[in-house]
């Protein structure tokens, strides 16, 4: 054996390749991590989605299905409008802070026009969808209820602008999608403005 | 002590880690003077080891099932984000699997590794090389193209020519009268994981037992033999780590950049690694005009044609793969390696070499006559090299094998 | 010796060549030609895209030749409006097989079972056949069920003398069409570009790809030579 071993050579080269090895195995994991994103079919599946809503009677709710989640268009009553400022002592975030909604849609409606309520309908606890409740003070969810969505996992609450109340398991608001008015009846979900041209 | 010693002393306390490096890397004496052929045993772990990667996330989009495997496999090459890179990275490294098997047989072959006291080593060898073409032929049947459904018929096919049980065999592998969505299936399952545990299983043996009785060298010389009287380590052995472990790492990348020059340049290498034929949906009404086993089954095609009679056509076949096996006690020769054998076994060896490309070649064209009578030809040299090496290297006089590796 | 042998193993890749007798003209594929990729898109969506479908083939590919989704939407998309969807037919393939003796054949990947050359050569090879029940006979592919969609655009021809053993077959053109001869076999190469690009939309990436995994392996080589050489100094 040469005794005559030059080390700090020896070290860089050893250095040298590590790094440029690590960084050749780091590129080479690349497209495996990135072929678990979404692929291009499930993109085109996710695209926006136009919704008729001249059919939603007041009071009723639409679920539609966009990226595979139920989408809630909702009609509410001028009633069921009224009530919704009252309520803010009993929410969690009354005034919509938390990004859960686009910025055109931070009111106490939570939406674009006051009566058409267009929400992802999945609990922001655990991912269930809640049942749709508009009834008032029904015996099984107390005399104090205002109407809103009741879920039936783990009994999270939400109000009729799918605010969320306090003491339930779920910690914020439901989701209101981007969304705009393509015509008076009929809405886009995915999107905020007319894309593309 | 370091933290990272102490880690170490606990894990030693309680798993042979040290030890295990010791035994198998920084203290596992190899001969010194490996050669240009040595590198393609790290290699077939590095091929083992893509396979099984890439495999994993075909898996996670392809679809076992008639009526959409074909369509799954697009999906993967189009929709799946860089999902071509990885179907390209499986296929190529399907058939660089048995380029860089075959050539590591080939040394094994030329400086006789097989010979005591390595039989085992080449009879776990010879069972993965079989297991290996379990894998590939189950793998092609997968993406569900003409070449596929129709490769798997005629195989599954030759089980029909056993006596008796011939046919009633055949439908039980397939599930089905026919290759159908049944055959698919277990394929697949075959193919993904049962086989993909015994090559693992075997790999590991072959490696244990070579490192049990150490590595032979291109001078067929026993290392082991001449040891330091002090140390017991053999004069003419080096670490395998760091020695060989840099060395493999640059056979490593001049691998990659030929593995990596086919799969950005050339995926289909013309029609030899992915048949233009199976770009066709399966069609079990219509036979390509000509179907052809991928490449590195064509000598074994070649043979199975050349025998006019389906029974024995398919012995011939499994007895030109298993003949192999026994090449250990087939050769009486004094020396190993090539380098100290004589003009007959050298004759013999490349007559067996031409036979088997010519086999692999000629399975690849129609068995028109000329093509027919060739293939009978090489066959009986192909044969002729193992039934006859007991007779031809007992004979010859080989040249005296030194103690040493000479420098 | 190693390299005698390593030449062995790959010299039978050069002889891979097309049993099949017919003759091919070589058609004029040009990958990184956007403009005739996206003149070849067009003729395939009016011409070819009602009878054969491309169902592996997303609409908004297209968006790799240069196009943006609302020129896809509005010069190419007839039958579907969502441009993230695949190029589906109507026609049932029951009715297809009624209609044609086959089911028109899927066109994803038709440049690679078939060949560009084939396609180049075959749509340019059908001329007049009484015998035929379409009208229609092509010398590339024989009794073939598929008339001869492009004849507004090409015209008419006749067989003069067919091509035995591999030879050029002769035509004549006997009722000019909407284009001349040259006008037409640039047309077909348009939309042969245009089947071969959307047989593997993802070549030209492959191939760039590629340059960047050499350029960085060949750098790790010098590396890892160096490592090696430097370590084998112990070895006598």
């Amino acid at each position: 054996m040469n005794q005559q071993v030059d080390r700090s050579k020896r070290r860089f080269l050893v250095a040298a390749t590590t790094v440029v090895g690590g960084a050749a195995g780091v590129a080479a994991l690349t497209p495996f991590v990135l072929s678990m994103m979404p692929s291009e079919r499930a993109k085109a599946a996710g695209a926006p989605v136009e919704v008729d809503i001249s059919k939603v009677e007041p009071g009723m709710q639409l679920a539609v299905a966009w990226q595979g989640k139920p989408v809630w268009v909702v009609n509410r009553t001028p009633a069921m409008l009224s009530k919704l400022p009252g309520l803010a002592p009993r929410l969690v975030d009354p005034n919509s802070d938390v990004p859960q909604q686009p910025p055109y849609c931070k009111n106490v409606n939570r939406s674009i026009k006051p009566e058409y309520l267009v929400v992802v309908g999945i609990c922001t606890h655990l991912g269930c969808s809640p049942t749709y409740r508009p009834e008032l003070g029904p015996p099984d969810l107390g005399a104090d209820w205002p109407g809103g969505w009741f879920c039936p996992c783990h009994g999270s609450r939400y109000d009729l602008s799918a605010r969320v109340f306090k003491n339930v398991p779920a910690p914020m608001n439901m989701l209101v999608p981007p969304h705009y008015y393509m015509s008076d009846s009929r809405i886009l979900v995915g999107e905020s403005t007319k894309k593309g041209a | 002590m370091s933290a990272m010693q102490k880690m170490i002393g606990w894990i030693d306390d309680r798993f042979p880690l040290t030890v295990t490096w010791k035994a198998h890397l920084s203290e596992y004496y190899a001969p010194k003077n490996f050669n240009f052929w040595y590198f393609f045993g790290s290699l077939a772990l590095l091929v083992l080891v893509n396979q099984i990667f890439t495999g994993i996330f075909l898996t996670m989009n392809y679809k076992p099932d008639t009526l959409l495997a074909f369509g799954s496999v697009e999906y993967i090459m189009r929709d799946v984000d860089w999902g071509w890179l990885i179907r390209y990275m499986h296929s190529v490294g399907a058939s660089m699997f048995f380029v860089v098997v075959y050539l590591h047989m080939f040394r094994g072959l030329i400086y006789g590794s097989y010979r005591k006291p390595r039989e085992l080593v080449w009879i776990f060898g010879m069972m993965i090389y079989l297991a290996l073409m379990a894998e590939a032929f189950m793998g092609y049947l997968l993406p569900w193209g003409q070449m596929s459904f129709w490769g798997a018929q005629v195989i599954i096919s030759l089980f029909g020519a056993i006596p008796v049980i011939g046919d009633a065999l055949s439908t039980w592998i397939r599930g089905d009268f026919v290759v159908s969505d049944a055959t698919l299936n277990r394929f697949f399952a075959f193919h993904v994981i049962a086989i993909p545990l015994v090559l693992l299983g075997l790999v590991v043996a072959h490696i244990i037992a070579l490192h049990e009785v150490g590595s032979n060298n291109p001078e067929g010389i026993e290392i082991k033999k001449v040891k330091d009287p002090v140390t017991h380590i053999p004069l003419d052995g080096i670490p395998f780590h760091p020695y060989y472990t840099v060395k493999d790492i640059v056979g490593v990348v001049v691998f990659l950049m030929v593995f990596s020059a086919i799969i950005f340049f050339a995926p289909e290498m013309g029609g030899w690694f992915l048949e233009p034929d199976n770009f066709i949906p399966a069609n079990p009404m219509k036979t390509p005009p000509h179907i052809v086993p991928l490449w590195y089954f064509t000598p074994f095609y070649a043979l199975l044609r050349a025998v006019p009679n389906k029974l024995f056509g398919v012995i011939g076949m499994g007895a030109a793969v298993l003949i192999i096996t026994f090449l250990p006690w087939l050769d009486r020769a004094k020396a190993k390696s090539i380098r100290y054998r004589g003009p007959i076994y050298k004759t013999f060896l490349t007559l067996f070499v031409i036979s088997f490309v010519g086999l692999g070649y000629l399975g690849t064209k129609e068995p028109t006559p000329v093509h027919t009578a060739f293939a009978r030809i090489f066959g009986t040299i192909y044969f002729a090299f193992f039934l006859l090496m007991p007779l031809y290297t007992s004979i010859e006089k080989t040249k005296p094998v030194p103690e040493r590796i000479p420098e | 010796m190693k390299k005698l042998l390593i030449a062995l193993l790959f010299a039978p890749l050069t002889v891979f060549a097309s049993d099949e007798g017919a003759y091919l003209d070589k058609a004029p594929v040009n990958l990184s030609d956007y403009p005739s990729i996206q003149r070849g898109a067009k003729i395939f969506t009016n011409y070819c895209l009602s009878c054969h479908s491309a169902e592996y083939m997303r609409y908004n590919r297209m968006v790799d030749i240069g196009l943006t989704k609302e020129q896809i939407k509005k010069n190419l998309m007839f039958a579907t409006d969502n441009v993230g969807s695949t190029m589906k037919i109507a026609m049932r393939p029951d009715d297809a097989k009624k209609w044609f003796g086959v089911p028109p054949p899927d066109l994803s990947v038709i440049a690679r079972s078939r060949t560009p050359d084939w396609i180049y050569t075959y749509l340019r090879s059908f001329y007049l056949d009484d015998s035929r029940p379409t009208g229609w006979n092509n010398t590339v592919f024989a009794n073939v069920g598929m008339p001869h969609v492009l004849w507004t655009l090409q015209g008419e021809q006749v067989l003069k003398k067919s091509g035995v053993d591999g030879s050029k077959p002769v035509f004549e053109l006997v009722k000019q069409g909407k284009l001349t001869p040259v006008e037409y076999d640039a047309t077909v190469g348009d939309l042969v570009n245009y089947l071969t690009w959307m047989s593997e939309p993802s070549k030209m990436k492959r191939l760039e790809t590629g340059v960047y995994v050499l350029l960085f392996l060949g750098i790790f080589f010098i590396l890892t030579y160096f490592l090696k050489k430097e370590f084998w100094k112990d070895v006598h």
